[in-house]
């Protein structure tokens, strides 16, 4: 276990520094923050102090080793919009994001998971088909046309909920969050369903499989052999050995919603990472969109590494190889 | 004496969208108390099917078109599924031919176990607990108390199938259906877990259907013997009526083609070409496209005749040279 630990470190610490570079030539090609930065009627003795200020003079390279030098110290650089430390403006926007995904989850799992098993387990009924219908729209729609009907409809046609914006947050238990009052919820409510229209869609499609192909397995019959009730038969020896895929790919699902929420934010102006990713691009704060490329990757590898934990946890066949090696 | 079970004109038909396939079609047969019944053909003869229906276990698109199982006396088909339920593992159990697959690999043993005892009978955790690991040992695992926390993966497949035949036992059922549980394993496996299953089935009294392809099997275990071709019993009797002058030709084939001491050097006999589709089988005698013996006659349906006493075959044209 402590050798699969180590190994683990080593590939991420790789991938970190891989991923470094390719940011940091990604975001010297976008282009020149100084010419957005400072106003057009700036002298260019007045632009070259700018650059010179902002480490922007010297060749990419050095550049580069000053960053991972203070990378390394654990300083991703300093905004040029906020002249705050990148890693304080973005960590300030990641409780927003992180609430949207977990309620988006929420709903992935609540609705994905049943919804999935019924198809599987009637696949040929006419609610079966169409559940599975319906998970293709979910697919295939555009997320940002999706969100612009949510709003239509719930928003400016009903008038049940808020169309843009998060509540204030509240502290309870030591922990911070919109979530705490009713408020909350109701801002919280289209964003999450829009976002999570995706992964419901998904997890019904991976349940469904999961489910008809378990189904025909021995396993399934000798417990019904054993004279177990159905629901015994499909609650513990069918879902336990459908949630190992399932598991993972929520792992990677959950990544994938922190980093990529930003079509969602931009929409329903939730002042998450996302929408601070977008402003920054905009505006060329190289230190906020390096720095928030750096912590998508490392919260990714770390989700990855929770994933691959849990993994063994539900399948004991990988705690034996594990010991093992 | 009341037998144990009575199956009467049992048919299972699938309903697939090429047609109706007549698996088990017409099957009777009855097991009486303690006794052990081979059923005995090639795949695709309907065996397996005959045990599912018995065990109530037919999934869609199959089902039980007709016929009656009786248990005990009482007729099962038609039974609401609940019915069948606290039957199953109760009064009536299986073993499955693959003990790889047949029990679950992401739960330990124990709770296999457990939850099999505790499905028929309202008794505690641990008292379950302890059945379980009675039955563990009873069927020759080392160490029970400590196999019970193991999963499946770290046994290997012939201490798969004594969990298996242990989960089988724990409610001393009358009946149990063995679907072909040897033939996965090797020979001197084997020949420990038949032994093993004929003691204890001597012991509490419970009667076997040993569901198999492999004449050697039955002939050492069976009192009775079940042939069976494309859905159909073709013959049937005691294991030494049937094995010693089969009157069925596919049964005279079946035994020519098991290899012998007696016909060394010569090559073995086998039975020409394929079991047939069950879409598409000739008219009359299903095995008319394989039989040496065929001839136009075949084409008409026939009852099954006793021939000797107690020993009944479906042919017109059977092996009768072998009674004389």
């Amino acid at each position: 276990m402590t050798v699969y630990l180590i190994r683990r470190l080593m590939q991420a610490g790789l991938v970190l520094a891989v991923m470094s570079v390719l940011v940091f030539l990604g975001v010297f090609a976008v282009g020149d923050p100084i010419e957005i930065l400072i106003s057009p009627e700036a002298t260019q003795f007045e632009k070259e102090e700018a650059r010179r200020a902002l480490g922007l003079d010297l060749p990419l390279w050095q550049q580069y080793l000053v960053f991972l030098e203070n990378a390394v110290q654990g300083d991703l650089g300093r905004s040029f919009v906020f002249n705050m430390p990148a890693i304080q403006v973005i960590l300030m926007r990641f409780p927003a994001t992180l609430e949207l995904a977990l309620v988006a989850m929420l709903w992935t799992v609540l609705f994905g998971v049943p919804l999935g098993l019924w198809a599987g387990l009637k696949p040929n009924s006419v609610s079966g088909k169409t559940i599975m219908a319906g998970s293709i729209l979910g697919f295939s729609l555009p997320s940002f046309w999706v969100g612009l009907m949510l709003i239509m409809t719930f928003a400016v046609m009903l008038g049940w909920l808020p169309s843009t914006g998060r509540a204030e947050p509240v502290t309870m238990f030591g922990i911070t969050s919109s979530l705490w009052t009713a408020k909350g919820w109701a801002h919280v409510m289209l964003p999450s369903v829009n976002l999570a229209l995706g992964q419901i869609a998904l997890v019904i499609r991976l349940t469904r499989a999961g489910v008809r192909e378990a189904m025909l397995m021995d396993y399934v019959k000798f417990a019904r052999a054993k004279g177990l009730t159905q629901r015994r038969v499909i609650g513990v020896h069918v879902m336990k050995n459908i949630m190992i895929p399932i598991v993972t790919v929520l792992g990677l699902e959950l990544g994938s919603l922190i980093a990529f929420a930003v079509v969602t934010e931009s929409i329903f102006a939730w002042p998450g990472m996302g929408k601070l990713i977008i402003d920054s691009i905009n505006l060329l704060d190289r230190p906020i969109v390096v720095a928030y490329l750096m912590m998508t990757v490392f919260l990714v590898i770390l989700i990855n590494f929770a994933v691959d934990v849990l993994y063994s946890v539900l399948d004991p066949r990988v705690r034996l190889k594990d010991s093992g090696s | 004496m009341t037998e144990t079970l009575v199956v009467e004109n049992l048919a299972t038909h699938f309903f697939t969208k090429a047609g109706v396939v007549k698996a088990v079609d017409g099957v009777s047969f009855r097991v009486g108390r303690g006794k052990v019944l081979g059923l005995v053909g090639e795949s695709g003869s309907g065996k397996s099917v005959t045990g599912f229906s018995v065990m109530g276990l037919v999934d869609p698109p199959g089902r039980i078109v007709s016929g009656a199982i009786r248990f005990k006396g009482e007729n099962l088909v038609g039974k609401s599924e609940e019915a069948w339920r606290s039957l199953r593992g109760a009064r009536i159990a299986m073993i499955f031919q693959d003990p790889m697959m047949t029990l679950n690999p992401v739960l330990r043993i124990d709770t296999q176990m457990i939850e099999a005892v505790q499905a028929h009978e309202r008794v505690s955790a641990e008292e379950a607990r302890k059945r379980a690991r009675d039955a563990l040992g009873q069927v020759g695992i080392p160490s029970p108390e400590e196999r019970l926390k193991a999963y499946p993966h770290q046994f290997s497949g012939g201490m798969r199938q004594r969990v298996a035949i242990a989960i089988a036992l724990l409610h001393k059922p009358d009946l149990i259906v063995a679907d072909e549980p040897t033939t996965a394993l090797d020979v001197t496996i084997q020949g420990q877990i038949l032994a093993e299953v004929q003691s204890l089935a001597r012991d509490t009294g419970t009667s076997l259907i040993w569901i198999t392809h492999d004449l050697s099997v039955v002939a050492g275990l069976a009192d009775d013997i079940c042939v069976m071709y494309a859905g159909k019993v073709v013959e049937q009797g005691s294991v030494d009526d049937v094995l010693d002058h089969p009157l069925h030709p596919y049964t005279n084939g079946l035994l020519g083609s098991v290899p012998s001491r007696n016909r060394r050097g010569e090559p073995l006999r086998q039975i020409p070409g394929m079991t047939p589709s069950l879409l598409s089988l000739p008219q009359g005698c299903a095995f008319q496209t394989r039989c040496p013996r065929a001839d136009a006659a075949c084409r008409h349906n026939i009852g099954m005749t006793e021939l000797r006493e107690g020993q009944f075959v479906r042919c017109v044209h059977p092996h009768q040279e072998a009674l004389a």
